[in-house]
């Protein structure tokens, strides 16, 4: 029988009874085909293969990361706690050494969530890759951490959520967000002042071909891990370049997500999107768990692939080499850069206008942060929508220095409720979330 | 008047049911080199002078089967194998010579590459120069679609006459297991079939009417005659007459273990609210992952003639068997002389089994009598671990709808019912490691022959309707037809109910089990393609309940 070369742990949660809507890519369907799939190849069957129950992130893990307005109760569904509380699984059997590696199969996905979750965005109400890594960090101590986002769209919510933090390096390869939902992702979202150049964008021409994808992880994605030195590499596995996806212009292939989990060698994968639910997903799947699990992935492939659906003509070829130079040298020269951004400034604002397409929700956002030397910075969001809510929420991170600490409280208790719907403290040294 | 009848590797056990209650019973040697006169010679023990006109059914265990794939007594097969694109299928190529068609089916069922027929021709060249006589045809996705599978035999029949087809074994999903259970299904045929006629001529010769039944692995049976084209069925089913017994003996509605105890293993197995549990997937044979539908159960290398001995400091139990307690003659000190030295059970030697604890005891530092009490807790113990690892293991085993993990059912056992020659003397140290009631009922010692004669048929298909493709299919039945677009999982139940009683006549059940079917899965699943729903995917399982004929009255 087979044996896989790395332990390799599988949360499987396809969540067969739970749909945003009947007809929406997000329905029971999706991960049929896969199920069937890595079933019939008895993928279960192989040595050093082990499937884990899943089970529900708690409102703790999700106010860990998020700010849910109200409460993270109306926000959220019990498929969402499932797929946070898979990847807690998946990440838990890898740090505790019980498997060398894991995948979470699980849907919905999460990473278009922001901090702040007034509602669903992009199919995403909580965002599951970062419950899993702030639950792990709680439990396990502090890690350097690179999430390396391989979804088709850019991972805003991911990016929003660790835009401050050093210790963990967003990199997201996507289809140019001129061209595609959510419109966001280019070179200059760089991170924020105390965290410049740990949030790397690399947005991607429609059209890009296998050649394309593996260009930039070889020649952007695998140097920047080598520099940064990562402890763990967590891998947003979204599946939507497909050649054969719906809703978006790429020409990856199932054999190309192997190859690219090969050599990313991810601790941890996630999946997030992919909606060619029969052409795609049980290739690009098996693909990646026998890349992870060390096995002979050379035999998976799509039944009608061919080489003229994943090719790229030599204009994006060009483009793609002058993108990934810009974006290693940007990388080179954060601190050049982040050095002049920040000199003489005690504070940065930013103002943001954030949409919900799923509900039709408008968010309107200033966000002010601490320049800080000593820790992540104190951020706090004045956060209101156009269906009447208002709140202010304050962020102290985990590594919150003293005077940030006592900055977050001193605002979060000092700012008068009367012009508020909620006020909102997250405290990551205590690991609370307090109201008001 | 029910007959059973359980052959194991050391004694035959017959016995005679009348009126729920054991009637008659018989232990005979197995002769290990011929399996057919053990069974007859048990039957005519146990039947002898009995009007066999009273005889309402004969149920067989055999290791036949297992013998023979374990002995390596077995048929060389060819395998046609139809592996599509996914894992590298070299690992499956267990015939004496294996060929790899390039067509494919999909997940659907639709055909992605077609059948060529030049390779058939070469395949069929390489079996004929091979003399190879029993061929497998196994396609990746067939009980989706077995069109590739059943055109291969179209084209083979002529010349290799024993053709066995994954799809017709198992409308489960797995290829490796297809093909697997599809290899050694060809591979035992002709010792099976060899075995099936004997026993029908030696029936007609003495004139047993009744009809023979052979046990599966899963606690059930089917009839002689439908077991001669899958002889992979009757593999295993050892263990499963073990359980079927112990619940026949101690029936419960709870959850519980159930510990077979015997000389060199323990079997372990659960219930869950009285009903046996079933190996998610399906058996292991000669280390070989297969579709065969089986009980869930782990086999502990301790029993009554585990080798004993100190290792590093400390008691050392099995997972060796170096022959029978030294009370009995054997070589080494073993848990039944613990058991004879405690005066716990009554064979043997009593002074041989003092002369075995207190080789044990030198070395230990210990009276006789301390040694003794040592081995049985640590035995004991060692069970209550392997139980506790095993129930976490059930307990933890995924789930995949918010339903279930919302609901997180798990088995939480109320007692055990241990059998097997030492159980009643280990009972009060198992209910202390195992922290909880043990039950050993009477006629312990033979409960694999009553589980034998109270086993019924058993018998699963696996619906399948895609209303898009507008087709069904049932895979255990080679059945496939067209359906209207308007098929719905209502429909679908009522079709299932009705093919599960055909499959049931087909493996022999008795006519009042025709009424005792049931759905054990159902999924519908809407099927959209752009913005609109195109059709429904149905999935459905159904069964016979299984279960027993009667229990056991006092
Ligand atoms: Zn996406
Ligand atoms: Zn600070």
């Amino acid at each position: 029988m087979l044996k896989a070369q790395n332990r390799l742990g599988l949360v499987f949660f396809p969540a067969f009874d739970w749909a945003i809507s009947p007809t929406h890519p997000e329905r029971e369907e999706r991960l049929l085909y896969t199920q069937d799939q890595v079933i019939e190849e008895g993928l279960l069957d192989i040595e050093g293969i082990i499937e884990y129950r899943p089970r529900l992130a708690t409102t703790r893990d999700v106010e860990r990361v998020h700010v849910c307005v109200p409460d993270v109760k109306s926000r959220t569904t019990e498929s969402h706690l499932i797929a946070a509380g898979g990847a807690m699984v998946a990440a838990e059997a890898v740090i505790k050494g019980e498997v060398d590696r894991a995948f979470a199969l699980v849907r919905p996905p999460g990473h278009h969530a922001f901090r702040i979750v007034h509602g669903a965005r992009g199919f995403c109400n909580i965002n599951i890759e970062a419950i899993m890594l702030e639950y792990i960090r709680q439990q396990y101590g502090p890690k350097r951490v690179a999430i390396v986002d391989t979804d088709c769209h850019h991972g805003d919510g991911t990016q929003d959520i660790y835009w401050h933090d050093k210790d963990t390096l967003y990199i997201s390869i996507h289809q140019d967000g001129r061209t595609l939902y959510p419109g966001s992702g280019f070179l200059h979202e760089f991170g924020g002042p105390n965290a410049l150049g740990y949030n790397l964008n690399l947005p991607l021409p429609p059209g890009t071909g296998e050649d394309g994808f593996l260009y930039a992880l070889d020649n952007f994605i695998l140097p920047v891990l080598e520099e940064f030195k990562p402890d763990l590499i967590i891998n947003s596995a979204g599946q939507d370049n497909h050649y054969t996806d719906p809703i978006t212009n790429m020409r990856f292939s199932a054999p190309g997500y192997a190859k690219l989990n090969d050599r990313l060698k991810p601790d941890i994968a996630v999946l997030e999107g992919g909606y060619s639910i029969e052409g795609a997903l049980p290739y690009t799947n098996v693909g990646i768990i026998l890349a992870m699990a060390g096995l002979d992935y050379s035999y998976v492939r799509e039944p009608d692939y061919a080489p003229a659906k994943v090719s790229q003509p030599a204009e994006i070829t060009q483009y793609i080499a002058d993108l990934c130079r810009q974006a290693l040298n940007a990388w080179r020269n954060r601190e050049e850069i982040a050095a002049k951004l920040r000199s003489g400034q005690e504070k940065v604002q930013r103002h943001r206008r954030i949409y919900y397409d799923t509900e039709g929700l408008l968010e309107t956002q200033t966000e002010t942060t601490l320049i800080c030397d000593a820790c992540a910075g104190l951020s706090w969001i004045d956060s209101c929508t156009d269906q009447g809510e208002h709140i202010l929420a304050v962020f102290i991170p985990r590594s919150s220095c003293s005077r940030c600490y006592e900055e977050g409280y001193k605002i979060f208790e000092q700012t008068p409720k009367q012009n508020f719907t909620h006020l909102y403290l997250q405290d990551r040294l205590k690991d609370i979330l307090l109201y008001r | 008047m029910l007959v059973g009848l359980d052959m194991g590797g050391t004694h035959t056990d017959a016995v005679v049911i009348r009126d729920a209650k054991v009637w008659r019973y018989t232990k005979v040697l197995t002769s290990p080199h011929n399996f057919l006169e053990s069974i007859q010679s048990a039957l005519k023990e146990v039947l002898a002078g009995i009007p066999l006109d009273n005889i309402r059914r004969v149920n067989l265990s055999t290791t036949v089967s297992t013998n023979a794939i374990v002995e390596g007594k077995t048929a060389p097969v060819g395998l046609v194998l139809e592996p599509g694109p996914g894992l590298n299928p070299a690992f499956l190529a267990c015939g004496r010579h294996n060929y790899f068609l390039s067509s494919a089916i999909d997940h659907r069922g639709r055909e992605t590459a077609p059948l060529k027929e030049e390779e058939l021709r070469e395949a069929a060249s390489a079996f004929r120069q091979r003399k190879i006589g029993h061929l497998a045809i196994v396609g990746k996705f067939s009980p989706r679609n077995p069109a590739h599978e059943l055109a291969a035999a179209e084209y083979f029949k002529k010349d290799f006459p024993h053709l066995t087809l994954g799809h017709r074994l198992s409308g489960r999903l797995n290829f490796p297991r297809r093909v697997f259970s599809a290899y050694f299904n060809a591979a035992v045929a002709d010792t099976y079939r060899s075995f099936a006629q004997a026993m029908m001529s030696f029936c007609s010769g003495n004139k047993i009417t009744a009809p023979i039944y052979i046990l599966k692995a899963d606690g059930g049976t089917l009839s002689l005659e439908t077991s001669r084209e899958m002889p992979i069925e009757t593999i295993l089913s050892g263990p499963a007459a073990s359980i079927m017994g112990a619940l026949a003996l101690a029936p419960t509605n709870d959850d519980a273990i159930i510990l077979d105890i015997g000389g060199t293993t323990t079997d372990i197995a659960f219930l869950a609210g009285g009903a046996p549990l079933l190996e998610p997937q399906g058996a292991f044979i000669a280390g070989r992952p297969t579709l065969v539908r089986a009980l869930l159960t782990r086999s502990l290398g301790l029993g009554g003639d585990s080798y004993t001995r100190v290792e590093g400091g400390g008691l050392r139990l099995g997972p060796q068997r170096h022959g029978p307690a030294m009370a009995l003659g054997g070589p080494q000190p073993t848990p039944t002389d613990a058991l004879l030295t405690l005066e716990r059970i009554n064979i043997g030697d009593p002074e041989a089994a003092r002369r075995a604890m207190k080789l044990l005891g030198l070395q230990l530092g210990l009276g006789v009598e301390d040694v003794a009490e040592q081995i049985l807790r640590q035995f004991a113990c060692q069970i209550a671990v392997a139980v506790e690892s095993f129930l976490k293991e059930i307990n933890s085993r995924p789930v995949y709808t918010v339903r279930e993990v919302l609901e997180d059912k798990k088995i939480n056992p109320t007692h055990a019912i241990a059998i097997g020659a030492p159980a009643n003397a280990l009972a009060p140290y198992l209910e202390e490691t195992l922290k909880l009631p043990v039950k050993v009922p009477e006629l312990a010692e033979i409960a694999n022959a009553v589980g034998a004669a109270l086993s019924r048929v058993t018998a699963e298909i696996s619906l399948q309707a895609d209303t898009e493709q507008k087709v069904l299919l049932v895979p255990e039945l080679g059945l496939k037809e067209t359906i209207p677009a308007s098929f719905n999982l209502a429909t679908a139940r009522g079709r299932a109910l009705n093919l599960i009683r055909e499959r049931a006549r087909q493996m022999g059940a008795y006519p009042e089990q025709l009424e005792e079917v049931e759905i054990t899965e159902e999924q519908s699943f809407n099927m959209v393609r752009g913005f609109w729903t195109s059709g429904r995917n149905i999935r459905l399982k159904a069964q016979i309940k299984p279960g027993l004929e009667t229990i056991i009255r006092r």
